[in-house]
């Protein structure tokens, strides 16, 4: 086992790709020289040269449109858009190009490439630096949407998606780059559609993503506390979805609590909550719970905002409520 | 130009203002008082004041994630400014915005803005409703060298030409978007040469001077109110700080920011105010002195503020509407 931060275990997945396969290489804002916003690519351009880990001018469309370009003509792209904020700028290329490429052309083209998106508040950003905008992306039949919680699986993860043929929305979360964890010594690929059990439990189960995974954890440290023990899944994938792993933990403790940092409304848990309801719905002994952030744009100040996005409080009052 | 000492000795304080401003912003970021992402203006105080000196209350600006300045310069008040840096109840936008948004609609000011060309479009908006409304009130449309680079720069300068729109494009060249430098981000070295592409003038003026922006700007503003369409204007200036505090700046030379801080705006405003006895020593002394203890009530004001409630945090994101809240 080697002990790595969430950042680095990213940057030794795409390490391990431009190792590996020639067609694969890195662009984004600052993302040579600079080492990213956030340090994800850090000293890559040192071990790899300007070619192949490429900065480009402030253009998130082009530098969307242009991995799709790449990728449609035999490279592997994977970029970086500083903050999921800003993909707001590249959405044509994402929606009305790269998801419906490969589809409207009858499946004659493959788009190869990652974009990573680094997301969520917790740093006072503000509201056009903090945002969750996963169901955006997961509202678009095309796209694959990923979103590890830790060190292990977003090695694990961005070695799939970058050796997936499709486009990829790869999900980062900002307060997590600097969260330290275990990894595996060898670089292995985790399959994308798989869920992990970060902590099994009988009472409830708690579907959490990103960070709300380590809040979800904490959370079920102080519920074991009152002799309530949740079962804390992580989906990993948002799309592709593990249905059987979630499906399988909620049939065994037949409570569903959704905990996603999302804007409640119209967010990816209230599709996974909508599909629970159609498919399991017997075995719920309670209504399903979600927990987001509230409807509105992420405040700057320290108590507005640690007011609107969930909290293990949250979490804990929510899950006492269906037991 | 001729210029009344009046108007020149309210540029120097506007100048001297801003750097005093974000000195100070600048400590407290350090002290952990000030949060968030804080993207400082020091070095380019020229270049607002130029500008906006041409403006009245009631014209238009939009501005960028670097906007304290342009806020400064446009008229805003450094009490609520610096209680918005606080996150406090009392600033401009009750806590809820923080530097990157920071904003007097009273004032005309259409946002300082955290999307890197957002401004833009904007800034076309609000000229075609002037236009439309009838009224002679122009906007100046701020954004950076690294912003020129995004779709909107271009789909913005075309809209207000073809309209002959009654809009001024700042372009605050200061040679960087965070680590790239102008020459590795773009082929040309004017980015004034754009507007040639767009049939309206395009202008580089020294943006360190804040008497030929001035005069750059004056031009371009009675066009505007004219009737003749936009101008851009591109500042060449320099960022002294990092990009945002904390930026350890690794990817420019020392000697660069060197040469740039010898190019301070503000000693050679004051000598131009001197030798040609606008103002004597005493004089900007006394302006000095005057601004520092304004920013310090301003931090003290800021402190002193009440923290937002959390009910506020449900409030505003509808004029009609207010959102749930959650009980915890
Ligand atoms: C759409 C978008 N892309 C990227 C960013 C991240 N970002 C913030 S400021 C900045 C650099 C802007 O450079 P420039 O326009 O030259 O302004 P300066 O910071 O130099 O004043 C970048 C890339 C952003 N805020 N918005
Ligand atoms: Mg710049």
């Amino acid at each position: 086992m080697r002990i790595m931060t969430y950042a680095e275990a990213l940057r030794e997945a795409m390490r391990n790709e431009l190792k590996k396969d020639p067609r694969v290489f890195i662009m984004g804002e600052d993302v040579g020289r600079f080492g990213g916003c956030f340090g994800v690519t850090g000293n890559l351009v040192e071990e790899f040269g300007e070619d192949r880990v490429r900065d480009t001018p402030i253009s998130e469309e082009a530098i969307a449109g242009a991995a799709i370009g790449a990728a449609a003509t035999g490279m592997r792209p994977v970029a970086e858009i500083m903050f999921i904020d800003f993909v707001t700028v590249a959405m044509d290329q994402l929606v009305n190009q790269a998801a419906k490429m490969r589809y409207m052309f009858g499946g004659n083209i493959s788009l190869p490439m990652v974009v990573r998106l680094p997301e969520g508040g917790g740093i006072q950003a503000a509201a056009q630096h903090s945002q969750c905008l996963e169901a955006w992306l997961t509202h678009v039949p095309g796209i694959k949407v990923v979103y590890p919680s830790e060190p292990k699986d977003a090695l694990g993860l961005l070695i799939s998606s970058i050796r997936d043929d499709n486009p990829v929305a790869f999900i980062e979360h900002k307060m997590l780059y600097s969260v330290k964890g275990e990894v595996p010594d060898e670089n292995e690929p985790i399959p994308l559609g798989l869920a992990e059990v970060k902590r099994p439990g009988k009472n409830a189960t708690v579907i959490a993503t990103g960070y709300m995974v380590a809040k979800a954890l904490k959370a079920a440290d102080q519920l074991a506390k009152e002799g309530i023990e949740i079962e804390v899944v992580d989906p990993r994938t948002l799309f592709p979805l593990d249905k059987d792993t979630i499906y399988g933990s909620i049939k065994k403790t037949h409570k569903a609590v959704i905990v996603t940092e999302e804007a409640k409304r119209g967010g990816w848990g209230g599709e996974l909550a909508a599909q629970i309801a159609e498919e399991i719905f017997d075995y719920l002994d309670a209504q399903i719970v979600r927990i987001g952030a509230l409807n509105t744009p992420i405040p700057f100040a320290k108590n507005l905002e640690d007011y609107v996005i969930p909290s293990e409080v949250d979490i804990i009052n929510q899950v006492k409520s269906i037991l | 130009m001729n210029l009344s000492q009046e108007l020149l000795a309210s540029m120097y304080r506007k100048m001297m203002k801003i750097r005093k401003f974000e000195q100070r912003v600048s400590e407290l970021f350090a002290q952990g008082m000030v949060p968030g992402f804080v993207h400082l203006y020091i070095g380019e105080e020229a270049t607002a004041v130029g500008v906006c000196e041409n403006l009245k209350d009631t014209d238009y600006i939009t501005s960028t994630h670097r906007g304290h300045g342009h806020l400064i310069a446009k008229g805003g008040e450094l009490k609520y400014m610096m209680a918005e840096l606080f996150g406090r109840k009392t600033g401009y936008c009750k806590g809820k915005g923080g530097s990157m948004h920071i904003a007097d609609a009273k004032i005309g000011i259409l946002g300082a803005n955290g999307i890197v060309g957002a401004g833009l479009p904007i800034s076309v908006g609000s000229g075609l409703s002037a236009r439309m409304r009838g009224t002679d009130q122009v906007t100046v449309c701020f954004f950076g060298d690294g912003a020129s680079n995004q779709g909107t720069f271009h789909e913005a300068m075309n809209m207000a030409s073809i309209w002959r729109l009654p809009v001024i494009f700042v372009c605050e060249n200061n040679l960087y978007g965070i680590s790239m430098r102008q020459d590795r981000h773009q082929a040309i070295a004017d980015i004034s040469d754009r507007a040639q592409a767009y049939g309206f003038p395009g202008i580089t003026v020294d943006g360190n001077d804040v008497l030929a922006v001035y005069e750059v700007a004056h031009e371009a503003v009675k066009r505007a109110r004219e009737g003749a369409g936009p101008t851009l204007i591109e500042c060449k200036t320099y960022r002294w700080r990092g990009h945002f505090e904390g930026d350890p700046t690794t990817y420019r030379a020392k000697e660069e920011l060197e040469e740039w801080m010898a190019k301070d705006p503000i000693p050679r405003f004051a000598r131009y105010l001197e030798e040609n006895g606008y103002a004597s020593r005493k004089e900007l002394e006394e302006i000095e002195r005057s601004v520092e203890s304004e920013v310090q009530q301003a931090i003290d004001f800021a402190e002193k503020s009440d923290l937002p409630d959390e009910a506020d945090a449900v409030t505003d994101v509808y004029s009609d509407l207010v959102e749930e809240g959650r009980a915890r």
